[in-house]
């Protein structure tokens, strides 16, 4: 069982400190996979990289603990101060770009010898990966490559492999099929759901497609600029959603077969600088009350198992339904389309206006403090 | 009737390695398209990445010229022998992007791209190339006031994606090729965008041709699909019949690889079962 107590990390730039994880409390039990979903800059990536204990410069731990269930070597509890002794062995990472994770200029069979805990014998580990390989749906001479002679979906295959040869109690997915297509991202994702079946790993899983999380995840956690909003299990979160955010997020989006016309989300996610003193989706949110504005509703257990952090939860079923009511997007006839657009574009813009002058990037892009993306980004105009 | 879209034996091949160990790979292989319609129309091009879905949009932009074949936008010829001016090519066919970061140049303001698309493209100066943006600008939600005188990263990614919109939309031309237009935006707000092209269908009668890989969206708004595999187009017909009823197995197996919110995949075993 993984325990998060109050977790709140911090990027420290020229202009101050930002907390991109504002106090997360959250209860991982053995042998399940956690979807960790939300817009881009919610704090997934960085919660992850918390999980995953690689804390450095500008990232630090402000407040809180993570506590990881088991004991090391020594018999001492593994928690964030010592988990970097476990990489691999206890706890690895599937990171989303296997070209950048790969040591370019040794073949992957050395990466594999390179583990902390491989044992003396090299001969026999290298026979091991070899015949672990071959059960993962590669050829076992694939081992003696160097990373750019593979195809993408080959070398996430050898990412998969290399997170799961020593059978670590948690597996940590960092966005792992994101850069793939289609059919190869629903062969690795099979494969991952096959392992940790086999395995009965802990898989925490983090991705901006509600689709993977629906075919994968057993519980999820909904994040929204650097806070937990809803947390509860797979099919509850899908289909009885207990926050606006978590509603909108997954009927935002297109399905085949169906030809209700869809709305978006219009606006940006608040400003980690300056977050707004209530509820952070309150500017967003359509069922936003004064209450919402001024004071922050707290993270409770709603259901069992399914916790929510809202005013309004008893106004979301009407929500939904009202959802569920939308017109087909044949029948819409222009006017009325072209009036929707306006709308939705007018709202984003106002949204966006009191959002702050430097609203979160909505382009999918790596978390990066503005301190880093200054010196990348060239001198533009000063805002 | 009017032909929106034609392409007859199109081909592009590369030609890579050395004199000993020559291969050529073919990008487009035979590609034969007519669309024919009198309403503007939203042909989608899906297909894996190295499908030969960029090549031909590329190859219908004239960024990338055909081995062979030739291509048609509105009854005239756009690429291949007896190809249209350059100019008046670009107040038919205009291009959207990907990336608007790397669209617009981080070291020019964007009103300019606008200013000098009305001035050189759509032949507007003065106060009449004013009143041709600031047209632009409000049918994609912009102000001319919040746009003039911002670099591209003073713009958040759907802002700036939107001007690039608008800049295409200047010279009112025929058809707009859009590249991945929406793949960079937000889950949660990329149906803004997708909608806005919709109503900009109707309001500048213009038609568009959808590069994506993303199949949901493809079937939400097009007309047209043409599904690519290898160079080839392996399935093309109107959206919603393609889409719910495909017939060719690559449209299958895309279709089945979808991760969907309504029904979990098929599960067959990925493992090999030799060993524990």
């Amino acid at each position: 069982m993984i325990q998060l107590k109050n977790v709140v990390a911090e990027y420290t730039t020229k202009r101050g400190r930002m907390k991109a994880v504002d106090g997360v409390d959250l209860v991982i039990p053995d042998g399940v996979i956690v979807g960790i979903a939300g817009e881009s800059g919610c704090g997934k990536s960085t919660l992850m990289k918390v999980l995953y204990g690689d804390l450095g410069f500008p990232l630090s731990l402000a407040s809180g603990s993570v506590d990881y269930g088991f004991t090391n070597d020594k018999g001492q509890p593994v928690t964030d101060a010592n988990v970097q002794r476990e990489w691999f062995r206890h706890v690895s990472i599937i990171p989303q770009s296997s070209m950048s994770s790969l040591n370019p200029v040794i073949r992957i069979r050395e990466q594999f010898v390179d583990f902390p805990a491989t044992s003396k014998d090299k001969k026999a580990t290298l026979a091991k990966v070899r015949e672990f390989v071959q059960r993962i749906g590669l050829p076992p001479e694939s081992i003696d490559a160097y990373p750019h002679q593979l195809s993408g979906g080959m070398r996430q295959r050898i990412m998969v492999a290399l997170a799961t040869f020593l059978e670590p109690e948690v597996i940590l997915a960092d966005e792992p099929t994101t850069a793939l297509d289609v059919v190869v991202q629903k062969e690795i994702l099979l494969l991952l759901l096959e392992l940790q079946e086999k395995m009965r790993n802990t898989i925490i899983f983090v991705s901006h497609d509600m689709g993977v999380h629906y075919q994968l995840t057993h519980q999820m956690l909904i994040m929204y600029a650097g806070k937990a909003v809803e947390h509860g299990p797979t099919e509850e979160i899908f289909r009885a959603p207990l926050h606006p955010y978590t509603l909108l997020l997954t009927s935002a989006l297109p399905t085949i077969g169906d030809d209700r016309a869809r709305q978006g989300l219009p606006g940006s996610p608040p400003s980690l600088w300056d977050p707004p003193k209530g509820c952070r989706f309150a500017p967003r949110c359509p069922l936003a009350t004064e209450k919402c504005r001024t004071e922050e509703p707290p993270l409770v257990e709603v259901r069992p198992g399914h916790s929510s952090a809202c005013h309004h939860i008893d106004r979301i079923p009407q929500l939904q339904a009202d959802l569920a009511k939308a017109p087909s997007l044949d029948d819409l006839d222009e006017a009325r389309l072209l009036a929707q657009v306006q709308e939705n574009l007018r709202r984003e813009h106002e949204i966006d206006a009191t959002a702050d002058a430097a609203p979160p990037s909505e382009v999918d892009r790596p978390e990066i403090p503005s301190e880093v993306a200054d010196t990348v980004a060239p001198a533009g105009g000063e805002r | 009737m009017t032909t929106v879209l034609k392409a007859e034996g199109l081909r592009k091949t590369y030609k890579l390695g050395s004199f000993t160990s020559r291969v050529t790979i073919n990008a487009l292989d035979d590609i034969n398209l007519d669309i024919v319609s009198d309403d503007p129309v939203i042909v989608s091009l899906v297909g894996e990445s190295g499908s030969g879905k960029t090549t031909l949009a590329k190859t219908i932009l004239r960024l990338v010229e055909p081995t062979a074949g030739k291509a048609w936008v509105h009854d005239q010829v756009v690429t291949g022998s007896g190809g249209m001016g350059r100019l008046d090519f670009m107040r038919m066919v205009q291009p959207i992007f990907q990336n608007p970061f790397d669209a617009f140049s981080r070291y020019r303001t964007v009103d300019t791209y606008l200013h000098e698309t009305a001035a050189r493209i759509a032949g507007l100066n003065g106060a009449k190339g004013r009143d041709a943006v600031d047209e632009a600008l409000s049918s994609v939600g912009l102000d001319y006031a919040d746009v003039v005188g911002k670099y591209p990263n003073q713009f958040s990614g759907g802002e700036l994606q939107r001007a690039s919109i608008a800049r295409a939309l200047i010279p009112h031309p025929q058809l707009i090729v859009a590249d991945e237009p929406v793949s960079m935006i937000d889950a949660s707000r990329r149906m803004i965008v997708i909608n806005l092209f919709k109503a900009l269908k109707e309001q500048y009668r213009t038609s568009f041709l959808y590069i994506t890989h993303d199949l949901a969206t493809a079937y939400y708004i097009s007309d047209y699909i043409a599904v690519m595999s290898k160079g080839r187009i392996v399935e093309f017909g109107a959206a919603r019949d393609v889409l719910s009823t495909p017939r060719h197995d690559y449209t299958k197996l895309l279709l089945s690889s979808i991760p969907t919110l309504t029904h979990k995949w098929d599960r067959t075993p990925a493992l090999a079962s030799t060993g524990a």
